[in-house]
């Protein structure tokens, strides 16, 4: 392995660990708004518990999102420093503006709503976790509009002077149909995922409580309640966040397909493990390849129509290029190389994410069925269907970033059809020219770290999970704030 | 003032406020498990005293540094690249240090168990000792240049980042930030953990005020510019100052502010001898890093002026409002029982 791989495995690990923790992050501040919300309207102590109950668990996560958001910020320049040199000038500015307008607020309003409790007027307490999830989100929007810029340059030209790509139009950048489609495509993962979580570990406790109930003994009767006052609300808004973040995410990955057939075909054309240019290609349900090339393929399950309509919302009379013939076309305008992508993981993490979306629109889908007028379902099947479909929007997410991320490989930017040629890197020129052992010694690093880390996220979210909201939560704090002592009273300490 | 001139004042000041806020936060982890081991009474309350006079604040002064390291990639992506690239381990030893740091403070009270704690309070040391010292290293490094070829690469040996300048930078700013802290918990908390505050901040007084003073005529003298000695000046007033109000337990209040004042005067004299170099280059001082050759074209500078200067401020009054919420002092008779679970499920 030289530096570049070396460099991308380190790139990759870290990323697609990030963004584990990044989706419950910007999908739960919202939903923990909206709980808590409900609660300062309508006094209804149950929504106070489950702003407390998925507060502690968005706070769980949060802190491995922040930890791990920091190593990003500085890969770039650690490892990326040449592609750092040639597109500073246009991608630092979102990232630093990312700093400015998005994490100021949610890193400060986030310290103020832990520790405001008890202490800052309901209102503006409210008010603080409204922020955060505003900010989670405006953060979302810098990112993936750098990121788009990876995707498809635009508002950019080249200068051979300083031989670097230079920023024309911030307002292009921040427009950019990629980014729009994107951000939007990301966001409404996120709220897919923190819908799901929500809904499933409702429902969860739903059916606990509920069989809690049938048990007898001590507490049954409160129990009986909350199923019916927290679980059920609870596993209901999950269910209809879900189901509505589902749609948009066939919605904008529909419009963020069609944008990728025109301006990353060989991506599109991976995905699809097309290698030929064709008429009307079929869909490839599965394929089976022994050496992930083009060579040895066998398209095994095929269905007609779909690929047109993905490409060009058409049924028929779409020619879309094969990986063979962009390949050649590329070593023409681009000298030679090769700009195929990874066959087997582009083709593969597009189906994955795909059919991993599938299953929380059916769990959501069966547990509206089942809490349909007043009900409060006991199935424990249904309760292990909850927990199990936890894990698949996150795979999603995964599966989606590996997708998009693998699918424009060689390049680092890949080259606008429409934009200025020159614009254009691949992850070999973009390295920094760091010692082997040394960017290996720090994968290994990151690798082990992270590891232990997220057993132990693992592990705290289901010891919390499985604790359920605590008796102490029960207590809405005082709203108004404590007397100017010298000394403060603390309602929460770390 | 030109836009690379501004930018330059602008990185300054976002590393400022970092280390002006950070800096206290490193001290109070440091001292943190100290706090537990001396006071009379039960030292589990004092560590989280202690920890609590940042809890709800570290996070937002930790962002000044992403701001900072975002604004060095759009402002001078030439010096981002160069130096994070080439101060490759201590920086990758620093983002350790600030994962293992920030999830120990966010999970430490999660869980009710001795054991658990322990290994929180290791991460909270290491993850404030870490940065706290290699952050001087680094800073050092730059000021005294490093192999800056023409084409802006570096072909680093192990004398250009350990040296005796280098060490002794990174024993400042880490016996600095100790100081810092102590005084910080003196200013922030109630009862015996600040008796045993001011005693800590007066037993570091003189020799952080020999380390701060050493780098800091080192610094002067070897990379610094006419106007720095004001700053250097400044600097050792403010830390002079600082330990008569430790020793006479006059002010916190006042103590807390000179020594904000010498950390942000260490980091204006940094910076002033920096300038108008980014990196200078031991090689030859034609292929320095300069804040002209590095950096971004004129319209990026003019955006980014325009963000900085609607957000930053925005930013210092919703920070400083959150340092007005929480401006009562802490004692560790008022700390609430742990909220954390037990590690098995009852």
């Amino acid at each position: 392995m030289d530096v570049v791989d070396v460099s991308r495995w380190q790139f990759g690990i870290t990323t697609v660990y990030h963004f584990i923790f990044v989706p419950l992050t910007i999908g739960l501040a919202p939903l923990v708004a909206v709980m808590q919300t409900v609660w300062v309207l309508t006094d209804n102590v149950a929504w106070y518990r489950l702003t407390k109950f998925f507060g502690k668990l968005f706070l769980i996560n949060f802190a491995l999102g922040v930890a791990t958001g920091i190593v990003q910020e500085f890969q770039f320049g650690m490892n990326w420093s040449e592609y750092s040199r040639f597109v500073g000038d246009v991608f630092g500015a979102p990232l630093a503006m990312e700093g400015l307008a998005a994490f100021f607020f949610e890193s400060t309003f986030i310290g103020l709503w832990i520790f405001g409790w008890g202490r800052l007027p309901r209102a503006v307490h409210l008010l603080c976790i409204w922020i955060v999830a505003i900010a989670t989100n405006v953060s979302a929007f810098f990112i993936i509009a750098a990121n788009s810029f990876m995707q498809h340059p635009v508002g950019a030209h080249f200068n051979p002077e300083t031989n670097r790509a230079e920023l024309d139009s911030i307002m292009a950048l921040f427009t950019n149909n990629t980014a729009r489609a994107a951000l939007s495509h990301a966001v409404a993962g996120a709220f897919l995922t923190a819908g799901t979580f929500v809904a499933a570990v409702g429902a969860w406790w739903m059916v606990r409580s509920r069989a809690g109930v049938a048990a007898g003994g001590g507490g049954a009767q409160a129990a009986g309640v909350d199923a019916a006052t927290m679980y059920r609300p609870a596993t209901i808004l999950g269910c209809w966040v879900a189901l509505i973040a589902a749609a948009g995410l066939f919605f904008t990955g529909d419009i963020q397909g069609k944008l990728m057939f025109v301006q990353q075909p060989m991506k599109m054309a991976s995905a699809e493990s097309l290698c030929d240019t064709a008429t009307d290609p079929d869909f490839s349900i599965l394929t089976v390849g022994r050496q992930n090339n083009c060579d040895h393929l066998t398209r095994v399950i095929e269905v007609p129509y779909v690929l047109p309509f993905l490409a060009e919302g058409r049924f028929s009379g779409v020619s879309l290029e094969g990986v063979r013939d962009i390949q050649q076309r590329y070593e023409q305008q681009f000298g030679p190389g090769d700009y195929r992508p990874n066959l087997f993981v582009t083709y593969w993490s597009f189906r994955a994410m795909i059919g991993l979306l599938l299953v929380p629109v059916a769990f959501a889908l069966a547990a509206l069925w089942l809490t349909r007028r007043d009900r409060i379902p006991k199935q424990r099947w249904f309760s292990w269907l909850a927990l199990l479909t936890i894990p698949t929007p996150f795979l999603a997410n995964s599966a989606g970033w590996v997708f998009t991320e693998m699918g424009r490989q060689p390049w680092v930017v890949v080259p606008n059809p429409t934009g200025d040629q020159n614009v254009r890197l691949t992850v070999a020129e973009g390295v920094s020219g760091n010692s082997v052992g040394m960017v290996v010694t720090s994968l290994v690093m990151f690798t082990l770290v992270y590891a232990v880390l997220a057993v132990i996220w693992f592990w705290l979210i289901r010891r919390y999970v499985a604790e359920g909201p605590l008796e102490h939560d029960a207590e809405p704090a005082p709203p108004a704030p404590p007397a100017d002592d010298e000394v403060a009273p603390l309602s929460f300490a770390y | 003032m030109d836009l690379h001139q501004v930018w330059f004042v602008l990185v300054a000041v976002l590393f400022l406020g970092f280390f002006v806020l950070e800096g206290f936060d490193f001290g109070v982890g440091m001292l943190m498990t100290p706090f537990g081991r001396v006071s009379a009474g039960d030292p589990e309350a004092h560590r989280r005293a202690a920890l609590n006079t940042i809890g709800p604040v570290w996070d937002g002064n930790e962002v000044w540094l992403i701001t900072a390291g975002g604004a060095m990639f759009a402002a001078f992506p030439g010096w981002y690249a160069t130096v994070f690239s080439t101060l490759y381990l201590p920086l990758l030893a620093i983002l350790f240090g600030m994962i293992v740091r920030a999830v120990a403070i966010e999970w430490r009270g999660k869980v009710d168990d001795p054991k658990w704690r322990a290994w929180a309070d290791f991460g909270i040391a290491a993850g404030s000792w870490l940065p706290a010292i290699l952050w001087g290293v680094a800073f050092a490094a730059l000021v005294r240049g490093l192999p800056v070829d023409a084409e802006h690469h570096v072909r680093l040996a192990f004398g250009d980042v350990i040296n005796a300048y280098t060490l002794l930078g990174g024993l400042a700013t880490g016996g600095l930030f100790l100081f810092y802290g102590a005084v910080f918990t003196a200013l922030k908390t109630a009862g015996a953990i600040r008796d045993d505050a001011h005693r800590f901040a007066g037993r570091l007084a003189l020799p952080v005020t020999a380390l701060v003073a050493a780098f800091g005529v080192w610094s002067q003298v070897a990379h610094g510019a006419g106007w720095t000695w004001l700053v250097l000046g400044l600097a050792l007033i403010a830390q002079l100052a600082a330990v008569l109000l430790v020793w006479r337990r006059a002010s916190d209040g006042w103590a807390f502010a000179c020594t904000a004042l010498v950390v942000a005067a260490v980091v204006v004299l940094l910076f002033g001898a920096l300038y108008p170099a980014l990196l200078p280059s031991t090689l030859d001082p034609q292929w320095s890093l300069t804040i002209y050759n590095a950096s971004s074209t004129p319209y990026t500078l003019k955006i980014m002026t325009w963000a900085a200067v609607i957000f930053a401020p925005l930013a210092m009054v919703y920070q400083g409002w959150t340092y007005w919420v929480f401006r009562q002092r802490i004692s560790a008779e008022q700390i609430p029982p742990s909220i954390g679970l037990a590690r098995q499920a009852s």
